[in-house]
């Protein structure tokens, strides 16, 4: 194999969309835990649900809605789901400890992966795209799917929108605020409770979306939770429990140290993003940008 | 003083009640219902070793370790290997195995131990565990890969060919010595240090304790007899994956201490059998175990999070003071 310079840049494409539909995940993730202090296990639940969602969707919705409507209203039914199951369960153990709260989550896994068994039988789906997206570029000689391109402007987009949320607007104040304080903001007199089921259902609503967005690209199986959820769990504490733009960071290295690593050792380019866990928690736990503070 | 003599007489009577009971389960269930009986009642022992052994990492030691799976494969792999390869003895294979489980445990926990927040202990023996997981699944030169091995040579004295009862007392001796082995641990001065070092870290330094020796040395030990487990598995299956490595497979174990109960020393025990029972029983009803799984661990953690055992014991704690007063 010889390495010339357009394949490595398709091979960085290839990564920073990995990456993109990482931080979709990841961001998500690292606001609950930055918030709320909770580990959502279930986060990979929720992005098979969007996924299944969206082969629905697609399916039912024709003509010029199809695939964009599916993108738009899968996430919004997960986040439902998400809301849903804020209000019933997690609020219950949010004051207990850390083991109790990691296997609520975990339970939520059977109980969503089950649900789906149900809903939409065990047999692999696949998602069409509309034209628009279909079809390949080519980088001298190197074919390379448009699609993932797409995956990156949809990543893109809502890092930008989670900034503007997060710095402009009072929304994104009280998060900052809850995360640091949230007794003072209850203190303050908003509701710290309602502050976090909100804040659940945009992070499922995330999730949802990232499984709409990877749809297309897979086979839909039962496993893919379970498959995204481990990698997902190594970027939020590799970019530092509750950090967004730490998720972020980490989100675009995991991207690239698979897309590269799969050129180097192909059999075990996921075991660079284990050494790389492993060695960011011995030598700085608190993740590339957090602060020694946290958690 | 009264108390413990009647407490040792009453363990007596449990001890003269249970022998009988385990000597005449293999005879029952294989002659009176079914072998298939016999095998769940060693599947269930297997597992309850290896929730015992996690346990000590987790309940008495304070570590949730999400890389378990990593010492039971390691143990089952590395005497199947010996086993397939070499001409080596059983007895051999398996302390060769138990010291690998011991050894990867040593590594694992000497880079782990000292690593604070439940969050990032976990991840640390998770990604440890999937690097041991994509080593097995990958090398296939000399794992054999995602085949798996088939057909392990166990040898004839505990061959389950026929029947399983010569293999039910030879797993029966090692379990029971293993859990002497872990109950004398947790009793021992070092497993009294080991809680007090869960319930208050700082206060255990203040002591002058090596706070990452103890851990440590715990993390060994719960390896150890995971390894045991494990092997006790390659045997009784035949037949193992790379699945056995796989990050799902720690998560079971911690579901089954934490369901039988994590405080009490018996509890993980009681977990492994609920789970394994349910799970051979409920599959037949249905293809939703999960389902069923899933929604039991969810009523656990918001009405008993002290599991079947701890809810046990504490019903028991209420009638004998009643009975007292």
């Amino acid at each position: 194999m010889d390495f010339d310079a357009s394949m490595l840049f398709v091979q960085f494409i290839s990564g920073l969309s990995r990456a993109m539909i990482l931080f979709l995940m990841a961001s998500g993730m690292t606001i609950i835990f930055g918030v709320m202090r909770v580990i959502n296990f279930a986060h990979g639940a929720f992005y098979m649900i969007g996924a299944y969602m969206a082969f629905t969707l697609s399916s039912v919705l024709t003509g010029p809605l199809g695939f964009w409507g599916a993108l738009l209203i899968a996430p919004t039914i997960v986040c439902a789901i998400g809301g849903l199951v804020e209000v019933v369960l997690l609020r219950r153990i949010y004051e207990k400890e850390h083991l109790l709260q990691i296997l609520l989550t975990y339970a939520l896994i059977f109980v969503i992966n089950d649900g789906i068994k149900l809903s939409w039988g065990g047999e692999m789906k696949i998602v069409t795209l509309p034209e628009v997206l279909t079809g390949y570029v080519t980088f001298s000689g190197h074919p390379f799917p448009i699609y993932y391109f797409f995956i990156i402007t949809v990543g893109v987009l809502v890092a930008v929108l989670l900034w503007l949320l997060l710095s402009k607007t009072r929304f994104g104040k009280l998060l900052r605020a809850s995360a640091e304080h949230k007794d003072m903001v209850g203190l303050l007199g908003y509701n710290v409770g309602g502050l976090f089921t909100l804040v659940f259902i945009m992070a499922t609503w995330l999730a949802g979306l990232s499984g709409a967005v990877i749809a297309p690209t897979v086979r839909l199986s039962l496993g893919m939770g379970m498959d995204v959820i481990i990698e997902c769990f190594i970027v939020v504490i590799v970019g530092g429990l509750g950090n967004i733009w730490g998720a972020l960071l980490a989100a675009l290295i995991a991207g690239q140290i698979y897309a590269f690593g799969i050129l180097i050792l192909p059999n075990f380019a996921m075991a660079f993003l284990f050494i790389l866990a492993a060695l960011i928690i011995i030598f700085r736990p608190y993740g590339l940008l957090g602060r020694a503070t946290q958690a | 003083m009264q108390e413990v003599k009647k407490s040792s007489a009453s363990a007596w009577l449990v001890w003269l009640i249970l022998i009988p009971i385990f000597l005449a389960i293999p005879f029952v269930l294989e002659k009176g219902i079914s072998q298939y009986y016999l095998y769940l009642a060693i599947k269930v022992m297997v597992w309850a070793l290896f929730a015992m052994s996690f346990n000590l990492a987790l309940g008495y030691g304070g570590m949730m370790s999400f890389g378990h799976a990593a010492f039971f494969g390691i143990g089952a792999y590395t005497c199947s290997l010996l086993l397939i390869k070499t001409s080596c003895p059983l007895v051999l294979a398996f302390a060769a195995a138990t010291f690998a489980a011991a050894a990867a445990g040593l590594i694992i926990g000497y880079l782990s131990v000292r690593i604070k927040g439940i969050f990032f202990f976990a991840t640390i023996t998770l990604s440890f565990a999937q690097l041991a997981y994509i080593l097995v699944f990958k090398w296939r030169s000399f794992t054999f890969g995602d085949d798996g091995i088939q057909g392990i040579p166990v040898p004839e004295m505990i061959s389950t060919d026929e029947t399983y009862i010569k293999y039910y007392f030879f797993a029966l001796v090692i379990t029971v010595i293993c859990i002497y082995l872990l109950w004398k641990t947790v009793r021992s001065p070092f497993g009294l240090m080991l809680r007090s070092l869960r319930e208050n870290p700082e206060r255990a330094v203040f002591f002058g304790m090596k706070v990452e020796n103890y851990r440590l040395i715990a993390f060994v030990i719960s390896a150890f007899f995971s390894g045991v487990a494990g092997v006790l598995y390659a045997f009784l299956e035949t037949a193992i994956a790379p699945d056995i490595l796989f990050w799902s497979m720690s998560g079971e174990v911690i579901l089954m201490s934490v369901l039988g109960g994590m405080h009490v020393f018996l509890g993980p025990a009681i977990g492994a059998a609920i789970m394994v029972l349910l799970n051979t029983f409920i599959t037949s009803y249905t293809e939703y175990w999960p389902l069923c799984l899933g929604i039991t661990l969810i009523l656990i953690v918001l009405f008993f999070p002290g599991g079947v055992a701890g809810l046990i014991h504490e019903r028991y704690t209420i009638w004998r003071k009643k009975k007292a007063t």
